[in-house]
């Protein structure tokens, strides 16, 4: 199985009362509470842990895209990827992913995932999320009732730009553009592999099917809340023919590694309270936006997850003390033994091959972090390489081949100063 | 009283329900934010003089998922008008609130002689930065009714399913209602409608609750001042943004004598 190191990049210094003070950390949360000093300590930090996630040996390193968002700091998460490209050799990149509709034109995603894609080397994961109505509604503007028309218009345009080999025209019902020829063009052919995070809706499982990408689902809360919607995406699977081949599918779990369960509870228990208690704040009159939730998938009684949040608030069952946290599930923790079991568990129950694991969050300092990857690293990881080696990944970067590859130029601080 | 005739036409292939009922000259309307999933107390004050036409707009109540294949604004003008064409209402008076009363504007200002005499009650369209119009989508659940209306339980009233019908789609048909308005106006409101009010001609009666918690009141004065025909504003003291749901009689009554 795949083991990915996935960083939200959370502000880490929201205010103690923040969920008492402020509305939300979500589209209207407070300029006042950014600083951008600290933040510039924050990403380099963040980068410093993605970075060294990779020299670790996980197979990939994961960012993604959030717009006004306290606990994600990456409206662009093309900036870091590129960026990664740089100071890494052999992971994959896993861009979770570009909000197509947000880019006018679309081709703007096929053109910049295809700089990342070269200057990697062929290392790209291209994720393709709709994105939440906080980000795309709200924060962006964007016409909930047009946004997932104009998705999946903007995913058939990009796939043309990467395949078709001649300029062309596109006469789209939302986009037209005389002359579509991208430049640069990807490594990987015919494109990078398209991965797809998603809720719960049963046409979003279909639509991954029928186009052959992978179905991430992407929940804050853990293996035991995501048992119901990966047993409903399996189901759907068996119901189109498709095999159970694990590699379809890709799962966000929290973890927290430490030489003994107390030790974990102990170090863990301040961040993810943070993450629990501060950084799901979201006020619930941004849950969500009309028609962005599909009729057929408001029938299925489906709902997002922020919805989810402001429900579990008014019904008090959302965990923030770090017992509940651990005892739902949201968050894995113990010894490099339990935890490794825990996890083989949760790939084989839930049958995911991609398991993408948030190692840093809410308000985990450098330290911990690193700490927390190179332990699960060293003791976690080789317990479960031998996890669904029965399959093929068919979803997997394709990079070319090592010798063929730029060498990285070793990054002097001081180079001017040597000379 | 009597039971409202229905019949549905279509426009771009999804049936629209149009409701009639009364005697006397016809006199449109067209349904504010929120649609009509109910026939209310107003259209029974108005069809007492006349008789009352009321086409659902597309992806309100009653108007099917018409609003899915409405890419732009002139789609919708176009579906509107074909709506009041295919209802019987070309040339006749014309009354519209919030949402519908924004699109009795848009008809009144292409197509003059398709519309005798407009009312419109808090029509949207407009949004000014130092005045912003109130989002209606952002908001909890438990304070929208407040905001449409300045009697909460109006709203509920209207929308609230009827005892007994327990259909999984009444609340779908109530989210649609909000999508179609959000695919029309999202994110402001702002239509530019300002642009076209120069070419109404036709007489304008100008309709606000003193309550309106949405459409800010000075919007009012920049319709009067936009529109090319004769206007008058009269403001309804006890009610909020859907004033036809807060004070029915008062509300049907001034847009009857405007009418006259």
């Amino acid at each position: 199985m795949k083991l990915m190191w996935f960083h939200l990049m959370p502000y880490t210094e929201l205010p103690e009362d923040f969920r008492d003070k402020h509305p939300s950390v979500w589209v209207d949360i407070h300029s006042s509470l950014f600083d951008p000093r600290r933040a510039h300590l924050m990403y380099n930090d963040f980068m410093d842990e993605l970075e060294f996630a990779a020299e670790c040996g996980f197979d990939a390193v994961c960012v993604n895209e959030h717009h006004s968002n306290g606990y994600g700091l990456m409206p662009s998460p093309n900036l870091i990827a590129s960026a990664l490209a740089r100071r890494t050799s052999d992971v994959a990149l896993c861009v979770m992913g570009n909000s197509l509709a947000l880019y006018n034109p679309p081709t703007r995603v096929a053109e910049e995932f295809a700089m990342i894609d070269v200057i990697s080397g062929g290392r790209l994961i291209a994720g393709f999320p709709v994105g939440t109505p906080m980000d795309t509604c709200f924060a962006y503007g964007q016409n909930p009732s047009m946004l997932r028309d104009r998705y999946y218009e903007a995913h058939d345009l990009v796939m043309r730009a990467w395949t078709e080999q001649d300029t062309f025209a596109f006469n789209g019902r939302f986009n037209q553009q005389r002359y579509v020829n991208i430049w640069p063009r990807p490594v990987q052919k015919p494109h990078p592999p398209i991965w797809i995070p998603g809720g719960g809706s049963v046409e979003t499982w279909r639509w991954c099917a029928e186009m052959d990408h992978v179905y991430a689902y992407l929940s804050y809360f853990g293996y035991k809340a995501g048992q119901v919607t990966m047993q409903g995406f399996w189901d759907e699977m068996a119901r189109l023919g498709k095999d159970r081949n694990p590699y379809r599918a890709g799962f966000l779990q929290f973890v927290g590694v430490a030489e003994t369960r107390e030790e974990a509870y102990r170090l863990y228990r301040e961040p993810a309270e943070y993450f629990y208690g501060r950084c799901l704040h979201v006020d619930p009159r941004f849950a969500g936006a009309p028609g962005y939730t599909s009729e057929a998938t408001q029938r299925a009684g489906v709902v997002g997850q922020v919805a989810q949040v402001a429900r579990m608030r008014r019904f008090d069952t959302l965990a923030r003390e770090m017992d509940a946290i651990v005892d739902n599930g949201y968050v894995i923790i113990g010894s490099p033994d339990e935890v490794a079991e825990q996890l083989r568990e949760v790939a084989t129950n839930l049958n995911v091959g991609h398991l993408m694991l948030l190692m840093q969050f809410g308000n985990m300092g450098k330290d911990l972090a690193k700490h927390n990857t190179k332990l699960f690293a060293e003791k976690v990881m080789p317990q479960l390489t031998n996890v669904f080696t029965e399959w093929e990944d068919h979803w997997w970067p394709q990079p070319m081949a090592r010798d063929a590859r730029a060498s990285l130029t070793p990054f002097r601080q001081s180079a001017m100063a040597a000379e | 009283m009597s039971e409202p005739e229905e019949l549905t036409v279509d426009i771009n292939g999804f049936s629209c329900r149009v409701s009639k009922k009364g005697q006397g000259p016809k006199l449109g309307f067209l349904a504010g934010f929120g649609g009509l999933p109910r026939w209310i107390p107003f259209l029974d004050a108005l069809a007492r003089e006349r008789t009352v036409v009321v086409p659902s707009l597309p992806g309100f109540p009653g108007g099917d998922r018409g609003h899915t294949v409405l890419d732009s604004h002139l789609d919708w003008l176009l579906a509107i008008r074909q709506l009041l064409q295919k209802a019987g209402l070309e040339g006749a008076d014309l009354a519209g609130s919030s949402v519908g009363g924004s699109f009795a504007a848009e008809v009144a200002a292409i197509w003059p002689h398709a519309v005798r005499r407009l009312a419109l009650i808090a029509p949207w369209g407009l949004f000014d930065e130092k005045d912003p119009m109130t989002d209606p989508w952002a908001q909890r659940a438990p304070e929208v009714p407040a905001l449409l209306c300045a009697d909460p339980e109006r709203w509920n009233q209207l929308k609230t399913e009827p005892e007994g019908a327990n259909s999984p789609e009444w609340p779908i048909v109530q989210t649609r209602a909000n999508e179609a308005a959000a695919r029309a106006f999202w994110p402001l409101g702002n239509t530019r409608i300002e642009k076209r009010l120069p070419l109404i001609a036709a007489p304008t009666l100008l309709i606000w609750g003193e309550q309106d918690r949405i459409v800010p009141r000075s919007y009012a004065d920049r319709f009067a001042a936009g529109i090319a025909g004769r206007t008058e504003l009269t403001t309804i003291p006890g009610a909020g943004h859907l004033a036809e749901l807060d004070k029915p009689d008062e509300v049907a009554a001034t847009i009857l004598r405007w009418t006259a």
